[in-house]
């Protein structure tokens, strides 16, 4: 098939950055999204030109690296696929193409289609764990979990970290992201020891970073390559509620050690 | 080059224990004078600087990833192994340890992976602390599945996606360091050459992916987890990013290699489509538990397989190997489908394929219960070949996956190089010559979060380290090669792309060094390889600069690592004349074409030392001595 293909080419953080039109003739509705990229890129590179810069990994939906927006859309039309698992069947002839970054200012852009979400990792690090020490551990089956939590706490789990649901809210807000970590660890009877310090942390690196606020759009869910629920964030504002409440209950206690919501 | 393998006296269920009572410790006040490096941020990688890092010690750890979390453990699906007998079907510590050595056609060293077996249930222990959501039973407790390879049912998992959430937890557990100031990361960050001083790996040259800048990193001890190199040829199912260039670097530094020529085949993957095609998508073994295998038996067949009546179907690997059945080893699996396919019997383009049906399955336990065992399996399955796989058998081919050589290691994983430590795939130790399945990510924290926190430990306090910063001269030494290196990629400013050149290089693999070769195939394969690296020296086209995020100028490095590490794997192919595990070599097979070991001159380790570009790497050997095991050839029937 032929395709017209508009992409989004810029240097680096601080040049404008502007859309190039390709047009591309042989492409196979058996290639994935990206692998119709490498084709475009193997011909740039032969015209001499600078092919297009992207993230990408895995090439099998999981790693989270892949991050375009297709037609408007965070990851293209497909529900729950990332860019990589898209395939160009979903396209037909003559089809015209925009393909731009992550557009969010938590994720400044780094080159054409590359942006930089590091701020997910600075939310993590702050408090996206259960702080258990390699070899403390007790034995497994001595914490059963019931199963439906479980299966919930992996429904949330499941995230790959691509930030897709930022990219496509009006907000740029990274709820989703947060509160399906939040959820994962605080559902599970592991996470309860630190549950509100956990939000707490979590939530206050979040705003410290440039993402926006929820305003229920749910964009967030419609782009998620995981099909992670909304449901997520609304469990991650009662936990924080709580975890205000718990701050003042703590602090105006006596027990020291928890006086403070810190790691 | 001298190979210790340090193997602990006495017997060997206390080797382990012995080891950690009388290996030296570093006392708490002095671990923060110390700093580590940790390269690569997959299982192996992680979960030892998160280990290294709780200890007191500062370390770095360093990704080509934007992030740590996009290591491709993430991709791993069905499971991880351990010895917990929770099924109460007779598994234990030794029988995990001996179908392990069997599963990898004894050709890996007793006294590892024994300690691999008996550390895997701390595993389990510690991923489910850290919250990792493993399938339960509706009691609360953890679910099981088989693998192939075993009799057993051990293999524990969180639905398709184990590496992830195995990962995951040991990425939270490292960022909780980050967030403490323990480690420090540096994401989208190559290492591109170990530093040596005083013959001691004292850090590592590395370029930053986004400004192009190259510098140096100074440290008390390295770690590589770098996973490994099945990306040589091309199309695998490894990341697009995997690659060798730590691990060779390393060994052009004296770090010997140790069986490069053991690789492993898996035999569940989707089939190539087209040319175009830039990686090869895994279907887990686990499906293999449920799903029957199979070809028709009328050859060049193209009805639609439910056309296909059930007294037309050969489901050859249950009529082969009747005990083992679907649930066969990957090396028998994968070379059962080839021969299949060569003789004519294969299904869908080209014949290269054979069915994975689920029918029988969906009949027995309803396609409710399929779907929850294997449903994002399916639905990755439909999004590829537009097929739903509920209603018409995959089609499976194998496909290059995992490379159970690497750089030799001895019993407390440092390499040939002091100093230098090696962990997950990118060491040669435990899998021999065929990994099991569900075993990767069990080595790769087994590595990380219990074996590595105490060798390191033991190097340091027993290790006179003079102190050495960035400014000595082999840092600079190191630093200036690389910079030359890069920029005499850049300025070869010839024809063909990087990719051309990847692409050709990982046809003559697949043909001549793939999953049957010959004396004569693997000495045409030494010829062609050499002849096309010079070629791409010669004629390769890296667009761009070097002070910039340059993907061309990334691959072009790798590939050009890969050029020498293919030579390197034929030269091992050729010299190992013997037939074992994923190394098929035709001139040794038994009459009914299995494969022919040769335990009287083979039943070692081969390690090859670098000798510099112009003369032929030396060949040494570790004898691998069998005290608990007998030597038995390997049989699934």
């Amino acid at each position: 098939m032929r395709l017209t293909l508009h992409i989004w080419r810029q240097k680096g953080p601080n040049d404008q950055g502007r859309f190039v039109k390709y047009e591309l003739v042989d492409v196979n509705e058996h290639m994935s999204f990206l692998e119709m990229l490498d084709v475009l890129n193997q011909k740039l590179i032969a015209r001499g030109e600078e092919p297009v810069a992207f993230d990408h990994d895995c090439r099998e939906g999981i790693c989270g690296a892949c991050s375009m927006v297709i037609n408007g859309m965070a990851h293209g039309p497909e529900r729950a696929t990332t860019t990589c698992q898209l395939h160009m069947r979903h396209f037909k002839d003559g089809d015209v193409i925009y393909i731009e970054p992550w557009r969010a200012k938590a994720f400044p852009i780094v080159k054409d289609l590359v942006v930089d979400r590091s701020a997910f990792d600075r939310i993590i690090a702050a408090g996206g764990f259960i702080s258990v020490r390699t070899g403390s551990a007790p034995e497994a089956n001595s914490i059963p979990v019931p199963k439906e939590v479980a299966e919930l706490a992996m429904d949330a789990a499941e995230c790959i970290g691509c930030g897709a649901c930022v990219a496509a809210c009006p907000n740029g807000a990274a709820m989703l992201f947060v509160a399906a970590k939040v959820s994962h660890l605080n559902l599970l009877p592991q996470g309860q020891p630190e549950r509100y310090r956990r939000v707490k942390a979590m939530v206050e690196a979040m705003e410290k970073e440039q993402f926006g606020a929820c305003s229920n759009h749910r964009e967030c869910e419609a782009a998620c390559p995981k099909g992670i629920s909304i449901s997520f964030i609304a469990r991650m504002n009662r936990d924080y509620r709580k975890a205000l409440w718990k701050t003042k209950e703590f602090e105006g206690g006596k027990a020291e050690g928890i006086s403070k919501f810190r790691g | 080059m001298k190979l210790d393998a340090k193997i602990p006296a006495g017997p060997l269920e206390q080797k382990w224990t012995r080891y950690k009572n009388s290996c030296k410790l570093v006392s708490p006040a002095n671990k923060r004078k110390y700093s580590i490096i940790v390269v690569g941020t997959g299982l192996a990688g992680a979960s030892a600087a998160a280990s290294l890092a709780e200890l007191g010690y500062n370390v770095k750890a360093f990704c080509y990833q934007d992030s740590p979390r996009r290591a491709h453990s993430i991709a791993a699906q069905g499971g991880i192994n351990a010895a917990k007998n929770y099924q109460n079907d007779g598994d234990s510590v030794f029988r995990l340890f001996y179908e392990t050595i069997k599963g990898g056609d004894f050709r890996s060293r007793e006294a590892n992976v024994y300690r691999l077996a008996e550390v895997s249930a701390n595993i389990i222990d510690q991923c489910v602390a850290q919250g990792v959501p493993f399938a339960r039973e509706y009691s609360g407790y953890l679910a099981n599945r088989s693998f192939g390879g075993a009799l057993v049912s051990r293999t524990f998992y969180a639905r398709g996606q184990t590496g992830q959430q195995l990962l995951l937890g040991a990425y939270s557990a490292m960022m909780r360091q980050v967030g403490l100031g323990q480690v420090k990361l540096y994401p989208r960050t190559e290492m591109l050459d170990l530093v040596v001083v005083d013959g001691k790996a004292r850090g590592i040259v590395v370029r930053d992916l986004v400004s192009g800048e190259i510098s140096v990193h100074a440290a008390d001890a390295v770690i590589l987890a770098t996973g490994g190199y099945a990306n040589v040829f091309y199309l695998s199912t490894n990341a697009k990013g995997c690659n060798a260039t730590a691990i060779w670097r390393a060994y052009k530094r004296g770090a010997g290699f140790a069986n490069p020529c053991f690789m492993q085949i898996h035999p569940t993957c989707i089939p190539q489509s087209g040319d175009y095609q830039s990686k090869l998508v895994l279907m887990s073994e686990s499906l293999r538990n449920d799903g029957r295998v199979w070809v028709p038996k009328k050859k060049g067949d193209t009805r639609r397989p439910a056309d296909i009546p059930e007294d037309e179907r050969d489901y050859y690997l249950e009529r082969m190997y009747p005990s083992y059945g679907n649930l066969a080893p990957r090396d028998i699996a994968s070379r059962a489908a080839k021969r299949m396919c060569d003789e004519g019997y294969g299904v869908g383009p080209g014949g290269r394929g054979v069915y994975l049906d689920f029918a029988d399955a969906i009949k027995r336990l309803g396609k409710h219960v399929i779907e929850e065992r294997y449903g994002n399996l399916f639905e990755m399955y439909e999004r590829i070949t537009g097929e739903n796989a509920y209603e018409t058998p995959m089609r499976i081919y194998p496909a290059p996956h995992y490379t159970m050589g690497g750089l030799w290691v001895d019993y407390e994983l440092m390499s040939t190089i002091p100093g230098l430590f090696v962990a997950g795939e990118a060491n040669f130790s435990d899998h021999g010559a065929n990994r099991l399945g569900a075993s990767a990510l069990m080595q790769g924290l087994a590595d990380g979060y219990f074996i590595l926190p105490y060798t390191v430990g033991n190097y340091l306090a027993n290790t006179k380290l003079e102190k050495v910063d960035t400014s000595h001269q082999a840092f600079r030494d190191a630093q200036a090669e690389v910079q030359a290196r890069v920029a005499k990629l850049l300025a070869v400013n010839g024809r063909r792309t990087v990719d051309e050149f990847h692409r050709a290089l990982g046809k003559i693999m697949w043909d001549l060094v793939g999953m049957s070769r010959t004396e004569a195939g693997l000495k045409e394969a030494l010829v062609k390889i050499r002849a096309l690296r010079e070629e791409f020296w010669q004629d390769v086209r890296v667009p761009g600069e070097a002070a910039d995020l340059n993907q061309e100028l990334e691959k072009a490095g790798r590939v050009a690592d890969f050029f020498e590490l293919a030579e390197l794997i034929a030269l091992d192919a050729v010299e190992r004349r013997e037939s074992c595990g994923g190394h098929f070599r035709e001139e040794f097979q038994t009459p009914d074409g299995e494969a022919q070991r040769d335990d009287a001159n083979f039943a070692h380790v081969a390690v090859w030392e670098y000798q510099g570009d112009e003369k032929p790497p030396v060949r040494h050997t570790e004898p691998l001595v069998f005290e608990a095991v007998e030597l038995a050839q390997r049989s699934y029937k």
